[in-house]
């Protein structure tokens, strides 16, 4: 078996949603084109789909744990957890997209969706700084064009030109981040990295390192204060976009930032507890997390669009998660990708609900939604689970996941309670502009027309909403596979 | 079988979702059914229960990696309160059997509400315990901005916030706790046996102290308490002042207490005369008590005299539950139990009886209406239960205040007479209230409609709260019996310390 066959088999499932990709665009272009949007908006998501369903199965039968040419393609049960993830999570979104009428150029949407994919799918399997950077890259181009692919509207172009300005400066940040590191330790492979910076104290560079890489992540991560484009972007891009920028992309983009530090600045920790800072990268992430939770949430609080609000609510819920990584224990990782990936599933239920109110209404703004429930009690059940699980109300995921990521915290050390009780006071906050939403969904109504939607576009919300109550109620469904496979990559 | 009060309650508010819309009797039927069910149970394992010790209800892993389990257990105390539950939670329907706008919504998050509210009395695993407990705030909130009257949008999210923020301490005490464990379980007698170092007691018990005592109404935190009575509906003020206040109360004794008892001992200095915890928390609970009962003393709506007194009832709870001897602790408990019964008779008088009909709650312009005469079934009802409110022999409040004196003196023998001042107030506000409502010179007689008679329902209602009362003010025993036992098990062996 030569090495490159072998190779082959290894991204099978990248190279399946590559050749997916491919096809979608090709059997758009030579077969649809003539045809109705409609159509080929359901063809290309269904033939993505199977796509993405093949790529599953591929990763679920994949077994071989292995970490080829210095951590650039790394392939674990972790990782295959992570991957399968965000290949789900891929599905919801193209779901989100049947409905949709804000381009005609379907191939190329889905392409780049798809192609993004491929990136987050790399991403998480690298340990490495050169593929990490390329992954990150090959993830975020596809997510400038798609954030500008409503060519429409100016303000999705607005959008897309500040989410590529912001974020070709980070990665200048990150890269010149990673310059550093390798003129460290002389490697790109982030356990070797780890053994070249640890020490005593820190050298001044390496703390430029550190800084510079934070910023370059916590763009990626919408965290304060690197978080100006989301609220534009969160506003002004295609719903399937946002949504996809809000949940498969900040899953990968959390799991490579929880890897890059954990493993790549083992040794160069710090300490955030209360009184008791010491250098290192804990204690800057550990600000950047209360900043994000401090601002999203009390910013939340102004907005008058759903859209906006979810945007900031996302930037506080970026630093509930950056509290995960602040703990870089094995706890810390599994309630970090359980808050994640369940954090997702809720938000991209609640722009599956956005896109249909915005579609019979016109705008995202909070009036529309008045009445919600008497216009469709299906949908207003959807938001409200969505939304109080964003909240942190029991019995739903968004609770368990504070819940289990708080105890990593404090179980990791005594010390981080300031961070854990400001999460828990800023999620108190919160609930007051989740409410003042709901508010209006139970209120009453000055239009009462029923809310005209498709089958599709109705039941992935009420799929999400299932499955944020489930693993909601219980929680093993998805903590036990978590935790397995973060306890077999310690063995 | 006692786990199928919240299972029961659970499906009768999921079934109320699938209720033909506008059936309104239809509705209301299956929401009285829920209740009597639940009530039923209750009834049953009360009656089964002679010896108030613990028995394990239901016992499932929940979540094994964490160590959580779905835990239920009962003892003595938790019995007691799940019967005062499935009274009010019935009587309750009763006084809402007006409700006409969207009847099957309202009814699915009242029975939501009383589903956790037993959830909450049940839980053995105080993450179990703490999910329940927090879910209430969501009923809660959309009941009062759905159904509600006065400034009801203000009051539901004073409410809900103030319920959340306490629930936010308890939630970082209870992770804190269970961290220091070992992260081996959520079990409440795992948790109450570690010996959790005096240090960590000491800030850890004023947390989740407090954070329960906020839903109890303690001073200064008591604030959401008449805001938010005031503006719900009649059924939902019941359940407020009548269960969910008394959740704050049972968390105090059931998880602060147990599981930081050290918390309670001297700080070893003096601050202001004061040198504990537990010298804290029984002034503020004194100042609650003359405090609520003052205010309610100037009210000029009806609905806030009610409101304030629940804050002065309240008071006399947390007071109880600081005199650390059985008799004060026991007679806590037992007003918890009477001020539940109580404070739901008066709530569905004012805001059933009178409110509904004269839509109105200013003393002054009920004085001229004439009550006593047109309605004088609420008039009764209102004095009875005033007086049992201000502890007339014969009635619930008298046993449990007399006790909580008792207990008190022996604590606190100076907070013990500002008490008797409180009790001397409420004695005032009860008759001025009443005066003005019912019994005022009739003025120059107002020509209105006649007021519509009072329904069965109500009567069916005040009955049954009137006779639980007399009940426990006869024969307090029917629930010392099981609270004394419960009091005496190991899982309070750190709370006697008051002379037991």
């Amino acid at each position: 078996m030569t090495p490159y066959f072998h190779l082959l088999q290894l991204v099978l499932p990248e190279l399946i949603v590559v050749v997916t990709a491919i096809f979608v665009l090709t059997a758009d272009l030579v077969f649809l084109r003539r045809a109705v949007l409609r159509t080929r908006l359901s063809t290309a998501v269904s033939l993505a789909t199977i796509g993405c369903v093949a790529a599953v199965v591929a990763i679920a039968r994949a077994t071989e744990s292995v970490n080829l040419f210095d951590g650039m393609l790394l392939a674990n049960p972790l990782v295959h957890l992570v991957q399968i993830a965000l290949l789900v999570l891929t599905v919801f979104v193209l779901l989100l997209a049947v409905d949709s009428d804000f381009t005609d150029h379907v191939g190329e949407f889905v392409l780049l969706l798809l192609l993004a994919t491929v990136g987050m799918m790399f991403l998480v399997a690298s340990q490495n700084l050169l593929t990490t950077f390329i992954s990150l890259e090959l993830l975020s181009l596809p997510l400038y064009i798609l954030t500008g692919f409503d060519k429409r509207s100016a303000r999705s172009s607005e959008a897309a030109v500040k989410y590529f300005l912001f974020g070709g400066m980070s990665a200048a940040f990150l890269l010149f981040g990673f310059s550093l590191l390798y003129g460290f330790a002389n490697s790109t492979n982030f356990v070797e990295i780890a053994a070249a910076i640890h020490g005593p104290a820190l050298n001044p560079l390496l703390i430029l390192a550190i800084v510079t890489t934070v910023i370059g992540l916590g763009f990626k991560v919408a965290a304060v204060p690197f978080h100006f484009w989301a609220p534009d972007v969160y506003e002004a891009a295609p719903i399937p976009v946002a949504a996809f920028v809000a949940s498969g992309s900040k899953v990968a983009s959390f799991f490579v930032f929880f890897q890059l530090l954990a493993v790549g600045f083992a040794g160069a920790e710090g300490s955030a507890a209360w009184m008791h800072l010491v250098h290192g990268w804990v204690p800057v992430v550990a600000i950047v997390a209360a900043l994000s939770m401090l601002l999203g949430n009390t910013v939340a609080i102004v907005q008058t669009g759903l859209r906006r609000l979810l945007a900031y609510s996302a930037i506080a819920h970026a630093g509930y998660m950056l509290i995960g990584i602040v703990a870089h224990t094995p706890i810390g990782l599994a309630a970090l990708l359980y808050y994640v990936i369940t954090y997702s599933l809720g938000t991209i239920g609640a722009f599956g609900v956005i896109g249909i109110v915005e579609r019979a209404s016109g705008s995202d703004q909070l009036a529309n939604f008045n009445g919600l429930s008497k216009r469709s009690p299906i949908l207003a059940g959807c938001l409200f689970i969505f939304l109080l699980s964003l909240a942190g109300i029991p019995p739903l995921a968004g609770f368990f996941g504070k819940f289990y990521l708080f105890v990593g915290a404090l179980s990791a050390t005594s010390g981080l309670l300031w961070l854990v009780a400001l999460a828990i006071a800023m999620s108190a906050v919160s609930l007051y502009y989740y409410l003042r939403v709901l508010k209006r969904v139970y209120g009453e109504a000055a239009d009462t027309t029923p809310l005209a939607s498709s089958v599709v576009s109705v039941a992935t919300p009420v799929v999400l909403a299932v499955l944020v109550v489930l693993f909601g109620c219980a929680p093993n469904l998805l903590l036990q596979p978590i935790l397995n496979a973060v306890h077999a990559l310690g063995n | 079988m006692l786990a199928w009060t919240i299972y029961i309650s659970f499906f009768g508010a999921l079934l109320q979702l699938f209720l033909p819309k506008g059936n309104n009797p239809l509705a209301r039927a299956l929401a009285l059914l829920t209740a009597l069910a639940g009530l039923c149970i209750a009834v049953t394992s009360f009656a089964q229960q002679r010896t108030g010790e613990l028995i394990t209800v239901a016992n499932h892993a929940w979540i094994p990696a964490l160590g959580i389990n779905f835990h239920l257990a009962a003892d003595g105390i938790s019995l007691s309160l799940i019967l005062l539950t499935g009274i009010v939670a019935l009587t309750g329907v009763l006084f809402s059997w007006n409700i006409e706008r969207r009847t099957n919504e309202f009814f699915a998050f009242y029975l939501l509400l009383i589903g956790c509210v037993y959830g909450v009395f049940l839980s053995y695993d105080l993450f179990l315990l703490f999910v329940f407990y927090e879910i209430v705030i969501i009923p809660k909130y959309f009941l009062i901005t759905g159904w509600g009257s006065t400034r009801k949008d203000y009051g539901a999210m004073k409410l809900a916030l103030y319920s959340f923020i306490g629930s936010a301490m308890v939630l970082v005490g209870l992770i804190a706790a269970y961290v220091v464990a070992g992260s081996k379980s959520m079990a409440l007698n795992d948790l109450a046996g570690f010996a959790f170092s005096p240090h960590f007691q000491m800030w850890e018990f004023p947390l989740v102290f407090v954070g329960f005592a906020i839903l109890a109404g303690l001073w200064p935190f008591h604030t959401w308490a008449p805001t938010g009575h005031v503006a719900a509906p009649t059924a939902v003020s019941m359940l407020l002042a009548g269960v969910v206040m008394k959740l704050g109360a049972y968390g105090c004794l059931r998880v602060a207490m147990t599981l930081f008892p050290h918390g309670l001992d001297p700080w070893g200095f003096s601050l202001i005369g004061l040198s504990s915890w537990r010298d804290v928390f029984a002034l503020l609970a004194v100042i609650g008590i003359v405090w609520g009962a003052l205010v309610a003393m100037v009210q000029q709506d009806f609905k806030f005299v009610i409101g304030y007194s629940s804050v002065s009832h309240m008071g006399f709870i947390l007071l109880g539950l600081m005199t650390l001897n059985q008799i004060g602790i026991s007679g806590a408990i037992i007003q918890m139990f009477s001020h539940g019964i109580l404070a739901g008779l008066l709530f569905a008088t004012v805001g059933r009886m009178v409110y509904d009909r004269t839509h109105t709650r200013e003393l002054v312009k009920l004085g001229p209406m004439n009550l006593n005469k047109a309605i004088p079934f609420a008039a009764v009802t209102f004095v009875v239960g005033g007086m049992a409110g201000m502890g007339l022999p014969g009635f619930s409040g008298f046993v449990a205040e007399l006790m909580i004196l008792v207990g008190a003196w022996r604590a606190f023998p100076i907070f013990a007479i500002f008490v008797g001042v409180g009790i001397v107030v409420g004695v005032v506000y009860v008759w001025r209230a009443m005066q003005k409502a019912f019994f005022a010179e009739p003025g120059d007689v107002i020509s209105h409609e006649p007021l519509p008679p009072i329904t069965i329902p109500e009567r069916l209602g005040s009955i049954i709260l009137i006779c639980t009362s007399v009940a426990i003010g006869i024969y307090p025993q029917l629930l010392l019996k099981i609270i004394t036992p419960a009091l005496n098990s190991p899982l309070f062996d750190g709370v006697r310390k008051g002379g037991w």
